[in-house]
């Protein structure tokens, strides 16, 4: 365990200083010249590990040094222990000038592995990766049994395929190709020998076993990595080698390298190729080896198919058919991918496997690649998998949401295809309320997915739907918890935060009384209707202050934003207006999870007037609900934010002339609207007096809001949603975003990268960046240092928090700045004693013809 | 592939644990190719780059397994095993995944997979689309034989100074980043060669 022992040689490690790592540098160098290979030469090795792997910088070791390290790894009597650590320090000093490592085919297959471990960390800078693929290759060539033992390298030949794809030419990737199907089609289906057989045994201990299934019972066909023994041979090293890295080698040496085939061609190739299947299988043996591997790899993943099926005796092997299948899966969907005559033999073994797993809990996991596998190919087999997406979208986010790793690969899968779902993105769409089951309970690592997926889910069909169900998201998370209590106690750890109790919430899901609001929270899919579900609010109120409410309160206005920029871009006239309502409406009906309103005001004030912005007459048409609004709210004080952007643009629109660049008509005269002439001036006066009267300390922060100018003022209350707002703006997205961020030290301050300015003018706003939200997101995409270990904060970072007094000094002058001489700067004045300002209480940002 | 793995400490959650996250041990298997930076100290700046990503990744996991460890409720006394030969219950343990954007902080866009065992963190850096069942078995696996092996959970061991032993496993078990499909007959095979090697 990491104890203060630990801690105080990591920093020991940390502080050696140049002179003493010299001589203890020139120590090891004399254990190394002299080949003493004991144990001290082995504590020092490891301590210059650690000398070199603690700190970031460069550490300088001397060139003796260096060239000893190298020389041990070529040693052929050296103990494993030192040369793997002599491979890890040289790795750790990478990339190096200094070092002469080559590959020398002489070496054992060990070292060899190790030399080529220490290339790879150079960075490919002159070249290394393929000078290592070369000579794996001529060790694949050679096939003397005396040779390196190819089971070490063809994991090094795995690496070089994804570190530098171009590296082999046509005929060495034939060979390759060559060599992987002799290994996953012809591994020996005897054990392997003991290694070392005693005078004493006799000929018949000796005899090797055959091997056998994962449920015990002796294997009737080839060897795969389900296969098991006491012993393996070396051939079967070399297939369990082969499989792992089999899907990579497809779709590097596939058609255009890529595997990919051209979309448009695709629906062509495989009409006319399901007639000539039969040819394909039977003629397999003749095939040219590109073509016998796709065979090969076809028939490997059907008897993986067929081994998965049965009952493993260990529970690690149980585990081993569950990742089987979904690699099976995967390379079916290459193979199809790349050669279109395996469709129609691949269709029905899985349809059959997906009938086999959609009943087992224990293999949903499989269903992710299945549907995958049907999306991609569904359409052109002719095949209606509807029902596969169907029973994904419908069943399992309800019953497993609270799976983390599930939850993360579902949504990666909606995220990652797309693309492929087609006509079945309205089955996608509809499923929102099942999806947003997992952002409700996994919201740290999903914000940041659902900001990318959210876009495609946002249809102008369910947009309002869907806009009352983010703003409703802690308190599903609050429902789910209770659906997780009240399910029959399972044997495992409870779920949910057992030191939480809410009796009263509990007995509220089970009376029948509420069923209705609980059961229309948890629908699973997108129902047209809306539901007050403002009793809830109170019922669960003993729930909002837990800790994953929390967090997903915290994620709630960045999906926001996201679902705002995506709305505006489908939405029209009537649609704007509806959401214009909407977020009026929903501000005083929220959740109680603490800080939420304040958060979700201060995104929704700056939506409705990016809306505004985007609809101008939206403030004319809607003008009696605003009003309305204005002269209903209750608690204005909590909702000031708002108020302020209702205010602010039918000021602005007022004071402009009068006439109407959208054509909209007029609006008729109404007795409770003031006449054109005379609103403007009751709309500034009111705006004014419900000001002062309301929130006079805040004056200045209206001001600046109004003018657009992204500063923080200081208040008197530090949770008040205007700071909150106000921090927004500012760009700051340190500790108050997360609970769980709090900017301990200078290197998670570093590591918040600006969030978007809030931009009155600009209409809709860029979403928050999802790495401000939830975890310390590296700052290094930013161009900034990340600080860290031993790190320092970006000059600029540290201190910049609102209220500071470099702060409000810059706040000041902008403001001095904007409103021209005779203003004073009074933090404290009431927006009413403010010199009236020519154009009204507001100005000219929130005035869209003015732009 | 798995692009990276790494081995750092957690502060318990709901304390005000001023210490900082850090990393035990990191393996990078085979680095991204570096780019073409004709200025002086291009391996200098290279070699820092990669040891912030890693940071980055071990911040990101450790902020990961403190929210899911408060929203689940777990006491922070969790942190603690209760006794060394107690047997480890990885099945149960914090986990998770979670995903980096390309250029943040790798080169190519890469998903990281993670396991919080008492005040250590295990994750892997893979690159898109593997195998995550096979990715997380393989990382449960990895630290059940980090914790047999290097004996964690015993009062006053240290892996600081035990590299050779992890490197040991790795070499086996996650050859140059290559997840393995590997039975529990493999797996046992291998165990034998590593003990033969590291006799315990």
């Amino acid at each position: 365990m990491f104890s203060a022992g630990a801690e105080s040689l990591l920093h020991q490690a940390r502080e050696i200083q140049d002179e003493e790592l010299k001589k203890f540098c020139s120590r090891i160098s004399k254990l190394l010249q002299a080949e003493d290979l004991g144990p001290d030469t082995l504590d020092s090795l490891q301590r210059l590990f650690l000398i070199i792997s603690a700190t970031k910088y460069n550490r300088r070791l001397e060139k003796t040094c260096v060239d000893l390290l190298q020389a041990t790894l070529g040693m052929a009597a050296c103990p494993e222990q030192l040369q793997v650590l002599c491979a890890a320090i040289l790795r750790e000093m990478s990339p190096s000038d200094s070092l002469s490592l080559v590959w020398d085919h002489t070496q054992n297959s060990r070292q060899l592995s190790l030399v080529a471990s220490v290339l790879f960390a150079q960075g490919d800078r002159n070249e290394e990766v393929s000078a290592v693929g070369q000579g794996v290759l001529r060790a694949l060539e050679s096939r003397q049994p005396e040779g390196p033992s190819l089971r070490y390298l063809l994991p090094i030949m795995a690496k070089v395929v994804v570190l530098s794809p171009g590296t082999l030419q046509e005929d060495q990737a034939t060979l390759l190709s060559k060599r992987l199907v002799d290994w996953l089609r012809y591994a020996s289906l005897q054990q392997g020998l003991p290694h070392s057989s005693s005078f004493f045994s006799t000929p018949r201990a000796r005899q090797p076993g055959p091997i056998t299934e994962v449920d015990g019972a002796v294997a009737t066909d080839f060897f795969t990595v389900l296969s098991t023994g006491h012993r393996f041979t070396e051939d079967q090293w070399l297939n369990v080698q082969a499989f792992s890295m089999l899907r990579a080698w497809l779709l590097h040496s596939g058609p255009e390298g890529l595997g990919i085939l051209d979309t448009d061609d695709r629906s062509e190739q495989e009409g006319s190729t399901l007639s000539v299947i039969s040819a394909t299988s039977s003629a397999g043996r003749l095939l040219p080896p590109r073509e016998r591997l796709r065979e090969v790899a076809f028939e490997y993943c059907q008897r993986l198919i067929e081994q998965s099926n049965r009952r493993a005796l260990r529970k690690g092997d149980s585990d081993l058919q569950k990742a089987c299948l979904v690699e099976a899966v995967l390379v079916l969907d290459v193979l199809c991918r790349q050669d279109p005559s395996f469709l129609y033999r691949s269709l029905s073994c899985l349809k059959t496997l997906h009938g086999r797993v959609r009943g087992d809990p224990a293999s949903v996991r499989v269903l992710l690649p299945l549907a995958r596998f049907f999306l991609s190919h569904g359409e052109a087999a002719a095949v209606d998998s509807e029902a596969v997406y169907q029973h994904l979208f419908t069943r399992i986010p309800l019953e497993q949401f609270h799976s983390p790793m599930l939850a993360f690969e579902f949504v990666q899968f909606c995220r990652d295809n797309l693309h492929l779902f087609g006509g079945h993105l309205g089955t996608l769409r509809l499923s929102f309320p099942n999806l947003f089951k997992f952002l409700a309970w996994n919201s740290p690592p999903l914000t940041s997915e659902f900001v990318a997926l959210l876009p495609a889910l946002v249809d102008a069909g369910t947009a309002l739907e869907m806009l009352h169900a983010l703003l409703d998201l802690p308190c599903l998370t609050a429902v789910l918890d209770l659906q997780l209590r009240s399910l029959p106690a399972s044997s495992e750890r409870p779920l949910w935060d057992t030191s939480l109790r809410a009796p009263s919430c509990l007995e509220a899901f089970r009376d029948p009384k509420f069923q209705g609001l609980f059961q229309y929270l948890l629908r699973p899919k997108a129902s047209g209707a809306t539901e007050r579900l403002v009793p809830l609010y109170q019922l669960l109120q003993p729930m909002a202050g837990c800790a994953r409410v929390a967090q997903c309160a915290e994620a709630v206005p960045t999906l926001l934003q996201t679902f705002f920029s995506a709305v505006t871009q489908v939405a029209d006239g009537a649609l704007i207006n509806q959401l214009a309502l909407l977020l009026l409406g929903r501000s005083d009906s929220l959740y109680p999870a603490p800080g939420y309103a304040a958060r979700v005001h201060s995104v929704l004030s700056s939506q409705f007037l990016a809306l505004c912005t985007l609809k101008p007459s939206l403030v004319v048409e809607l003008a009696r609900d605003l009003l309305e609004f204005l002269g209903s709210v209750n608690g204005l004080r909590s909702r000031a934010s708002l108020v302020t952007s209702v205010v602010s643009p039918q000021g602005g629109h007022c004071a402009d002339d009068h006439t109407d660049e959208a054509g909209l008509p007029e609006p008729r005269p109404d007795p409770q609207v003031p006449g054109r002439g005379g609103r403007e001036a009751s709309w500034l006066s009111w705006g004014r007096d419900v000001a002062s009267e309301v929130f006079p300390s805040r004056c200045l922060e209206m001001m600046a809001a109004a003018q657009g100018l992204s500063v923080a003022v200081k208040d008197e209350d530090p949770d008040s949603e205007s700071s909150h707002q106000l921090h927004a703006q500012q760009g700051g997205c340190g500790s108050h975003l997360h609970p769980g961020h709090g900017a301990a030290d200078p290197a998670e301050d570093a590591q918040c990268g600006p969030v978007c300015a809030h931009t009155q003018h600009g209409g809709v706003q860029p979403p928050i960046s999802p790495r401000c939200q939830h975890g310390p997101a590296p700052g290094l995409a930013h161009g900034q240092p990340a600080g860290g270990e031993g790190g320092r904060p970006p000059a600029g970072m540290k201190g910049q928090r609102p209220g500071t007094p470099v702060q409000m000094k810059r706040v000041r002058e902008s403001w001095e700045r904007r409103q021209g001489p005779g203003w004073a700067w009074h933090p404290q004045r009431p927006m009413g004693l403010a010199p009236a300002h020519p154009l009204g209480f507001v100005s000219e940002p929130f005035s869209p013809r003015q732009r | 592939m798995v692009h990276a793995f790494l081995i750092h400490t957690l502060r318990a959650p709901n304390t005000e644990d001023t210490g900082l996250c850090r990393v035990l041990y990191s393996c990078v298997f085979g680095a991204e190719k570096s780019p073409d930076d004709p200025r002086p100290h291009g391996a200098e700046r290279d070699r820092l780059l990669r040891k912030e990503q890693i940071l980055a990744v071990a911040r990101q996991v450790e902020s990961m397994c403190r929210l899911q460890q408060q929203a689940s409720g777990r006491p922070p006394m969790d942190l603690q095993p209760q006794s060394s030969d107690e047997q480890v219950p990885l099945h149960e343990a914090p986990r998770g995944a979670f995903r980096l954007a390309a250029e943040n902080p790798f080169q190519e866009p890469r998903t990281v997979v993670w396991l919080g065992v008492f005040s250590l963190g295990f994750a892997l850096v893979l690159d898109a689309h593997e195998n995550l069942l096979l990715a997380e078995g393989t990382l449960r696996l990895l630290a059940r034989l980090l914790l047999d092996h290097l004996r964690l959970l015993a009062p006053g061991t240290n892996l600081l100074l035990r590299a050779d032993r992890i490197e040991g496993i790795l070499t086996r078990f996650l050859p140059h980043g290559q997840l393995l499909f590997l039975n529990d007959q493999f797996v046992q095979g291998l165990e034998k060669e590593l003990s033969a090697a590291w006799p315990r």
